[in-house]
């Protein structure tokens, strides 16, 4: 079992913890008209810090501020540190001005992680939503690394139209790997698209897997992943094999300012994984 | 009309409970049918006297664009139930079906299952209950889509 | 070496209490200074009790009460000269520990892109000796150290702050008109269940004027060592509990604490909540002044350059429409939902977060609250209302 699997705690040990390390861009790629992923090593040279799948960076842009990025790269990859980003504020819009040779200051890996080393054995079943395909890659990545490890995987990405579906040669070429099946769906079809119209949860009563034992993990808004939740719940799936991820406003990321409480928890760092039994109760209210 | 709609029919989420004379009346009113690819298979309009359980493939929703093409609304795939214009007046398609690949599936006669409703009102009420419970999935997943949960942080809510 | 919240004291129980009388108190203040340490604790200031600066016994409160009811404080003279006649103030010794604003980091940046980056914050601060500390407070304290020290990675901003404190403890012998530590099991009477190097109760008589004291820790005992102090009589000991009894009968408020962790978690959509909310103005000055609330934010600042940068840590407060803000809004949105949080996260899910309740039962937040609002009582009305429990649903 990779001992990267189990979420280290670099960052947050040390006392500097609010102290950001400088990393250099090495390469960056348009995904879609507000998406971009860069990649980044250490400034100092040396591999960047190892991470779990699930866990995120805190990507500073110089006098502006911290973003809170998940980490979208494979985990077993050492060699860069790579980040799907969304511009929709003032920081990521800051960090979209990054070019191949800037400098970002970094602090993470934070948080929890996809459960890989809990789930051998077991079907698995992706489900993302528009960018939330992003933190859910590292885990497909390393499933598909691990394949004999796992049972049947399924992915189900959901996004807004063609033009704004990330990582789609990858997920086509996903389909290729075995017993793995992908499908791909939008809200808005465009001219040329064959594939399947419809909001995300129409894939799964369709979706062959054994209920009996399958693992879901889910990405994206939440509206989508209540619904995505009781979908699920209605193929067989309790509350305690459905994983979701959450997402507050962060300040510090290291469970000291309060602003990402979610009820009892902190989704910095007791999040933003979560077994779906865990927030059962917060998620199911409002305005917490 | 083939004999394997039978137990497609007792196992779909959508029919299953209902009572033998029921599934038995509505084999006897499907047959086989394939459309191919790019196909159109209902027309916006049209008299709706069918309604189909997709065997295998895909067909969409769609609506004729004012200038020119089409607008694809939804998708359907094996094991869908599509169309419920049969049992709603005015029993028209409210939108285009079109076969995005090849595609096989049960035609049910939806006007005959229409008369049966009129004159059996239990067989109405199981084809009622069924039905309605397919519009309500439709129309959940359609008020989804609407929400456009995937768009940009100008979100339309009101405060 | 200061305690320490790691470091839980196992031999006070053992050292017998010892008396100091009030022309010598001091004495008290000149060791401390002797040891290096700034004396800081209560002093008036434009009509309050704040903390700042203690030179001598003279700049403590002398002869001061206050009044305290839900929205409202006030000075009042006592017909004694008591050094520790009153309770508690707007403020709390978390802002020395837990400073209302604290640069974290000091960020450069040259003409080739490249960053660094250094710790912003003092490296050594002051050695503080808090004198005054009420039982409550050093719950809270405890408190804080739980989330700041206790709770897996430690505060390191904190931390440096935490271990230069020297602790005198006082235990009550009025209580305030708000003050509900007997409820939440905090005091009036300094114990060993919250670290401290030293404790002291004040009696007046009629023609005395004398402190009690016990020490704490090992420095405690150092301190107490160089005082002129004399063993404590049985009477003046009991004389001494009298006074703390005094105080622990005659409390402003009470809270049946009993369930209400699952009380608040079960009850999200109770009615009560409405009721407050529609009197709650979201003002923060619950946040503020409780001595247990942490919540910050950051602030990243530069320049006119924009070569230099600092990363800035700020008190913030969970009633802000700012506070759970991320693209496409704020989480919390309504009044409602946020005194629910502020209420729920200190009676109920601080439970879940650091072991133990959030409140002290200083009553502060009753007294600051413009327009009243008091959380014992709030907690009563949810009691009283709360339908019997439902069958819980799948």
């Amino acid at each position: 079992m990779s001992t990267c699997l189990h979420a280290p705690n670099h960052a947050a040990i040390e006392a500097g913890s609010m102290l950001p390390e400088p990393y250099a861009v090495v390469s960056r790629h348009e995904e879609t008209a507000d998406t971009f992923t860069i990649a980044l090593r250490p400034v100092k040279g040396g591999p960047p810090r190892s991470f779990a799948p699930g866990q995120f960076n805190m990507l500073y842009a110089f006098g502006t501020g911290e973003s809170a990025i998940s980490i979208s790269g494979a985990p077993e990859k050492n060699d860069l540190l790579v980040h799907t980003i969304r511009r929709v504020g003032t920081v990521t819009s800051a960090l979209d001005r990054l070019a191949p040779g800037d400098v970002v200051g970094l602090r993470g890996p934070f948080g929890s992680a996809w459960p890989m080393d809990e789930v051998g054995g077991r079907d698995l079943v992706f489900v993302s939503g528009g960018i939330g395909l992003a933190p859910l890659r590292p885990a497909i990545l390393y499933a598909l690394a691990h394949r004999s490890d796992y049972g049947r995987i399924v992915i189900l990405a959901g996004a807004r139209s063609p033009a704004d579906a990330i990582f789609l040669d990858e997920l086509h070429s996903w389909m290729e790997e075995p017993d793995t099946v992908v499908q791909i769906t939008v809200d808005r079809a465009a001219p040329g698209w064959d594939h399947h119209v419809g909001v995300v949860t129409t894939l799964i009563p369709r979706a062959q897997f054994d209920a009996s034992n399958a693992v879901a993990m889910v990405c994206g808004p939440e509206i989508m992943m209540r619904f995505t939740a009781v979908e699920l719940a209605k193929s067989g799936l309790p509350d305690e094999r459905v994983f979701v991820t959450l997402e507050r406003n962060m300040k510090c990321a290291v469970g000291f300012c309060g602003h990402c409480q979610f009820g009892s928890e902190f989704i910095c760092r007791d999040g933003p994984v979560f077994r779906h039994d865990r927030i059962r109760h917060w998620f199911s209210q409002r305005e917490i | 009309m083939s004999t394997t709609l039978e137990p497609l029919l007792r196992h779909h989420p959508l029919f299953t409970g209902m009572d033998d004379d029921v599934i038995h009346l509505i084999t006897g009113c499907a047959k086989n049918v394939r459309f191919r690819a790019g196909e159109t298979v209902a027309r916006q309009g049209t008299p709706a006297d069918e309604f189909f359980l997709i065997r295998e493939g895909r067909l969409a929703m769609e609506m004729p664009a004012p200038r020119g093409g089409t607008l694809r609304l939804q998708t359907a795939d094996e094991g869908d139930v599509v169309g419920w214009s049969w049992l709603v007046p005015p029993y028209h398609w409210h939108f285009d079906l079109r076969a995005v690949s090849d595609v096989r599936a049960f035609s049910i006669d939806g006007r005959c299952l229409r008369n049966k409703c009129e004159n059996d009102p239990r067989f109405g009420y199981e084809m009622m209950k069924r039905f309605s419970t397919l519009m309500a999935e439709r129309l959940e997943a359609t008020r989804l889509q609407l929400l456009d949960l995937y768009s940009g942080p100008a979100v339309n809510t009101t405060p | 070496m200061a305690s320490n919240s790691r470091a839980f004291v196992d031999t006070m129980t053992t050292d017998p209490p010892v008396l100091l009388l009030r022309e010598h108190f001091d004495t008290l203040l000149e060791a401390l200074k002797r040891r290096g340490f700034t004396v800081v604790g209560p002093t008036v200031s434009e009509g309050t009790i704040v903390y700042d600066e203690l030179n001598r016994a003279e700049d403590l409160p002398v002869g001061w009460t206050d009044e305290q009811e839900g929205g409202h404080y006030r000075l009042k003279r006592r017909d004694d000269a008591a050094l520790f006649g009153y309770v508690v103030g707007p403020q709390s010794w978390k802002k020395y520990l837990h400073p209302p604003r604290t640069r974290l980091v000091e960020a450069r940046r040259d003409g080739n892109g490249d960053m660094t980056f250094a710790d912003g914050d003092e490296a050594e601060p002051a050695r503080l000796a808090f004198l005054g500390m009420r039982s409550c407070e050093l719950h809270a304290m405890t408190i804080q150290d739980k989330v700041f020290l206790g709770s897996g990675p430690a505060d390191s901003h904190y931390e440096r702050r935490r271990k230069r404190i020297f602790s005198i403890g006082v235990s009550c012998g009025v209580a305030g008109g708000t003050c509900f530590c007997v409820s939440m099991g905090t005091g009036p009477e300094v114990t060993d269940r919250t670290p401290h190097d030293l404790a002291l109760t004040e009696v007046i008589e009629e023609a005395r004027h004398f402190f009690i004291l016990t020490a704490g820790s090992d420095e405690g005992r150092e301190v107490l060592a160089e005082l002129p102090v004399t063993p404590a009589a049985q009477d003046d000991q009991a004389a001494a509990k009298e006074r703390v009894s005094h105080a622990a009968a005659t409390m402003g408020r009470r809270m049946e604490v009993g369930g209400v962790r699952e009380l608040l978690r079960e009850n999200p959509d109770h009615p009560r909540w409405d009721d407050v909310a529609a009197r709650c103005l979201s003002c923060a000055n619950c946040t503020m002044v409780c001595p247990t609330c942490f919540c910050t934010t950051v602030e990243d600042v530069t320049d006119l350059t924009g070569d230099h940068a600092e990363r800035w840590r700020r008190w913030d407060s969970c009633f802000t429409m700012d506070f759970t803000w991320m693209h496409g809004g704020g989480a919390r949105q309504s009044a409602k939902s946020r005194y629910r949080q502020w209420l729920t996260h200190k009676l109920s899910t601080w439970h879940d977060q650091f072991g133990s309740s959030g409140c002290v039962g200083c009553g502060r937040c009753i007294t600051w609250c413009p327009v009243g609002i008091d959380l014992t009582r709030e907690i009563s009305s949810f009691r009283d209302d709360t339908p019997q429990p439902q069958p819980s649903e799948p």
